[in-house]
């Protein structure tokens, strides 16, 4: 076992010093009813079969698709550098920072990605990380609710449903009134919104862009909820923040969103990064861990985790949230990523991907039997009427190496005819040709089959 | 001249200068007004995001100088109680990194994720086998995020059976999620008091156990490293009055092969898949936090749910009307997923039945060597970990969080401290399997090398460290002085 490095020596001498005669003496105070009395069946294997078994079940997934799926996680390039410096066992092997004076590489990081995404949303204060964009969105509303002592919670339907379903779960438990209001042409409602806010609000949550890549009129559904005493929290997109007017300047409180586009791969959806952005006068109620500045004895600069009066191995039920263990390590490759691209590159990242989502758009609108399924401005995402189920445009595409989208129709019911479409810096014209190829051909044959 | 080096005190925008870039990226098809005009004017952002303006090189040694300031389990001993620190086999990450697992969008079709799905599978058949649970989901992606999960499965399943139970009981030497995850879900805790052996006796359930309580939430071994003897009997009450058993999984590793919450009584638990089956733990997380429930209790589980349809091919079930919901964008932390299955693999159920001995084994053997110059609150064999008390030590004027200190100017980092919170001054050991004998030796020495500094020259170990990156840092200042984010 190479990872066991007692040998039968050693155990005999451990054994002498505690003065028992075998580990099973160790076992012996767990009473016999409750012990175990046969082998776990589970097969064991060399390194080689290992990774000859993993080699065999990548085999059985398609590498080969031109990813035009998103839906909040997105196929983005990951420079080289990234993954050097993070596989480093410095951060991969290292736990929570409890030692600072032992983990000022973990704890400089939290605090430079608190700053870049504090600079991207032009908010104040950022915590160190969430689970993912969804359980971002439900300790948003959750701070909501412990600052405002409201008990009703307004989500735009254009929220990410798998945003919603979640906090549907999480608030699931407490005696609060959830509110969805039902979208209006691919946009929030604002008259339905406007009736629903109300003096009980603890929040309205929107998404900027929404799920179906379009722009909200952020500005005018911000005033609605502020005159109601409520908080504004917004989910965002990281990349199309940087080229998008910030949430600071919308007058949002609280900003949260999914950081995978921020040079973290899909891995089928986890691990994921949430951030959670907020104005320094909610910071006390902030969950997670949150890095700060301070000095050391000898004056010398140094950071730890602070406000730890929020969390729950000191407040226990009166923490502001369960989390412990969070996503650092993504949060880790979320400050390479910023730093890399840095204030240039990021921009620069937005601009091909709404460049590529711009190209994709004017090729498949041009074509017989595809429209945009609403009118508006998006930046890399967008919504298409097509002529067959959406389901049936990608199952039919897969086989030409090109996922077309998402399904919308797996969340809004009378929405099978709309798939979503993203686009990255890293979809090149082959592909987009190849996806308005396909979408072409299927229209061609859905037309035929229908004479 | 004092010794310096050009890092010091540098934040990353303290090396930025405009003009410099750390990328390379296709050109621009079109002008970037052009690409803008596609967004009206009152959407954008008026001033680019500040972020720093570095080369590739200058980030390089940026985070690499950042990197060596960290102490990590590649370096040296962790023995941090409850953590389950122990070493990372490489060749999970290198499984996790392969492209067909590392690059799948989540929302691919089934026809292109069938191996993924098979991983995920051959993971919940494993944590069967391992917990004694058949309803199993990877959805939950760390601890406190699978008890959310089965606090919720209780909630449901008392509202199924039009009971509404108010109340979950937790001994007082529960981990800090378990209270937290009670009050997130709008139950109360009722916290009752570990008898004079460390252990939760069957008549303080019985006291307050009524048709009010959902049910009881605990860790076994408890986090004083002690086994829970009286679980059967305990499972015994809280059923007889209807409630239910929740088994917090963060000390697996001493029960591999040896218990089986899921035989005993236990009606759910979660698994601490980073520390039993060795995630690294990447400077606080990403974990993962795999539930197990019992047949009667598979139908709450969340959705998406991985199932076998009836030709036995594996298929996400978003269909469930009994389900908690749920709790995840996606799948759960996959990446971690395919590392626990990987570390599962390497051992076999022999192997882990070793991991479980061999853990049981150093912790027995290190708190021997401990146990005559420190307090031992609860001299029993103990599971994977103990807990030492420093109350001797602190008659002298120094307290555990000294101690824990001074351990850092040796190359070990310091026990989990002043936890649990019904030991004074405790520091919480947890060696792991994967320490030597020798490691354990010299860990041991310090210590004791540490309470004899006590005695002679205690300022020695009330000012340290002193060879660490930087000294005690002010956390009150740091509060007080609330510097969270540089913003210009």
């Amino acid at each position: 076992m190479p990872f066991i490095p007692n040998t039968d020596n050693d155990r005999q001498e451990m054994l002498e010093r505690i003065g028992v005669k075998s580990i099973e003496e160790l076992f012996s105070v767990i009473p016999d009813e409750l012990r175990l009395k046969v082998p776990l069946d589970i097969p064991s294997m060399s390194e080689m079969e290992i990774l000859s078994h993993f080699e065999e079940l990548s085999k059985e997934t398609r590498t080969d698709l031109a990813c035009f799926a998103g839906g909040g996680v997105y196929d983005h390039f990951i420079p080289a550098a990234l993954p050097a410096v993070l596989s480093r066992p410095e951060f991969m092997t290292a736990y929570t920072p409890y030692q600072p004076e032992v983990a000022q590489g973990t704890l400089q990081i939290i605090y430079e990605f608190q700053s870049h995404i504090c600079r991207l949303t032009g908010m104040e204060v950022a915590n160190a990380s969430m689970y993912d964009g969804a359980s971002a969105v439900a300790e948003a509303a959750l701070l909501a609710i412990r600052v405002t002592k409201r008990n009703k919670v307004v989500v735009s339907e254009t929220v990410s449903p798998l945003y919603r379903e979640v906090l549907k779960t999480y608030l699931s438990g407490l005696d609060i009134e959830l509110v969805t209001v039902a979208l209006k042409d691919g946009h929030s409602d604002l008259t339905r919104l406007e009736d629903t806010l109300d003096e009980n609000c603890a929040c309205l949550i929107l998404a900027q862009p929404n799920f179906f890549g379009l722009l909200e009129d952020v500005s005018s559904a911000s005033e609605l909820i502020k005159k109601v005493g409520g908080k504004l929290v917004m989910s965002v997109d990281p990349i199309a923040q940087a080229v998008l007017k910030t949430p600071g300047e919308y007058d949002a409180d609280i900003v949260v969103g999914e950081g995978q586009p921020l040079g973290i791969p899909l891995s089928f959806g986890g691990p994921l990064l949430g951030f959670f952005a907020t104005k320094k006068e909610l910071v006390r109620y902030v969950p997670g861990r949150i890095a700060g500045r301070t000095k050391d004895v000898d004056g010398k600069s140094g950071f730890v985790l602070t406000l730890q009066t929020r969390e729950q191995h000191i407040r226990r039920e009166k923490a502001t949230s369960n989390i412990c263990t969070n996503q650092a390590l993504c949060a880790t490759a979320a400050t390479i990523y910023m730093t890399l691209l840095g204030k240039t590159g990021l921009k620069k990242v937005a601009l091909l991907s709404m460049e590529k989502a711009q190209k994709a758009f004017e090729g498949i609108t041009a074509l017989e039997g595809y429209e945009p399924y609403f009118k508006g401005s998006f930046v890399r995402e967008f919504a298409l009427r097509t002529p067959v189920p959406a389901k049936k445009v990608i199952e039919t595409l897969v086989n030409q190496n090109v996922l077309p989208g998402i399904d919308a129709g797996n969340w809004y019911s009378g929405l099978d005819d709309c798939l979503i479409v993203a686009a990255t810096e890293k979809r090149t014209e082959t592909e987009i040709d190849k996806l308005v190829e396909g979408l072409k051909e299927l229209s061609v044959s859905s037309v035929l089959s229908s004479m | 001249m004092k010794p310096r080096s050009f890092d010091d005190g540098k934040l990353i925008y303290d090396k930025s200068k405009s003009g410099r870039t750390g990328y390379t990226l296709p050109e621009l098809l079109s002008a970037e007004k052009e690409i803008l005009s596609a967004i009206p004017a009152e959407f954008r952002r008026t001033a680019d995001a500040k972020l720093p303006e570095v080369t590739e090189p200058t980030a390089m040694r940026h985070f690499v100088n950042l990197s060596v300031k960290n102490h990590h389990i590649d370096r040296g001993f962790y023995p941090l109680g409850s953590c389950t620190m122990k070493y990372n086999p490489k060749v999970n990450d290198v499984a996790a990194s392969m492209a067909g697992i590392k690059d799948q969008h989540p929302l691919s079709p089934n026809s292109a994720t069938s191996g993924l799905l098979k991983i995920m599978w051959g993971l919940t058949e494993f944590l069967r086998e391992i917990s004694g649970f058949a309803g199993l989901s990877l959805q939950p992606v760390a601890g406190a995020a699978g008890e959310f999960a089965g606090l919720l499965i209780m909630r449901s399943y008392f509202k199924s059976r039009g009971e509404k139970r108010t109340k979950i009981i937790i001994p007082d030497s529960a981990h800090g999620t378990n209270p937290a995850t009670v009050a997130s879900l709008g139950f109360t805790t009722v916290q009752i008091p570990s008898n004079e052996n460390g252990v939760i006796s069957p008549a303080a359930v019985a006291e307050v156990m009524d048709e009010t309580v959902a049910g009881l939430m605990t860790t076994n071994p408890n986090t004083l490293g002690i086994f829970e003897t009286h679980v059967k009997e305990i499972a015994a009450i809280v059923h007889s009055k209807g409630g239910l058993m929740y088994m917090d999984g963060a000390n697996l590793n001493a029960n591999m092969g040896i218990f089986r919450p899921g035989d005993v009584g236990f009606d759910m638990m979660h698994f601490n898949l980073h520390k039993t089956f060795s995630t690294p733990h990447g400077g606080g997380g990403p974990g993962a936090g795999a539930i197990g429930v019992t047949t009667e209790l598979e139908k709450y589980l969340p959705f998406p749910h991985l199932e076998k349809d009836s030709g036995g091919n594996l298929f996400l079930n978003f269909k469930r009307p009994d389900s908690i919901g749920r709790l995840h964008s996606f799948y759960g932390n996959f990446g971690n997923i395919v590392r626990a299955y990987a570390y599962i693999l390497s051992h076999g159920g022999k192997g882990l039945k070793r991991v479980s001995e061999n853990a049981v084994l150093n912790a027995n053997y290190l708190k021997v060597l401990l146990k005559d110059v420190y307090e031992l609150p609860y001299d029993v064999h103990c599971m994977h970990e103990f807990v030492i008390s420093g109350k001797r030590q602190k008659k002298k004027g120094v307290r555990t969080y000294d101690i824990s200190k001074r351990l850092l100017d040796f190359g070990v980092h310091s026990p989990t401290n002043y936890f649990p919170l019904i030991v004074s001054e405790a520091m919480m050991i947890e060696p792991t399997e994967t320490e030597s004998k020798e490691t354990l030796d010299y860990f041991a020495e310090t210590m004791l090398g540490i309470a004899q500094e006590i005695e002679e020259s205690p300022e020695t170990v009330t000012t340290a460290p002193h060879t660490t990156p930087v000294r005690r840092l002010d956390e009150v200042a740091a509060v007080r002085n609330l510097d969270v984010a540089f913003i210009e």
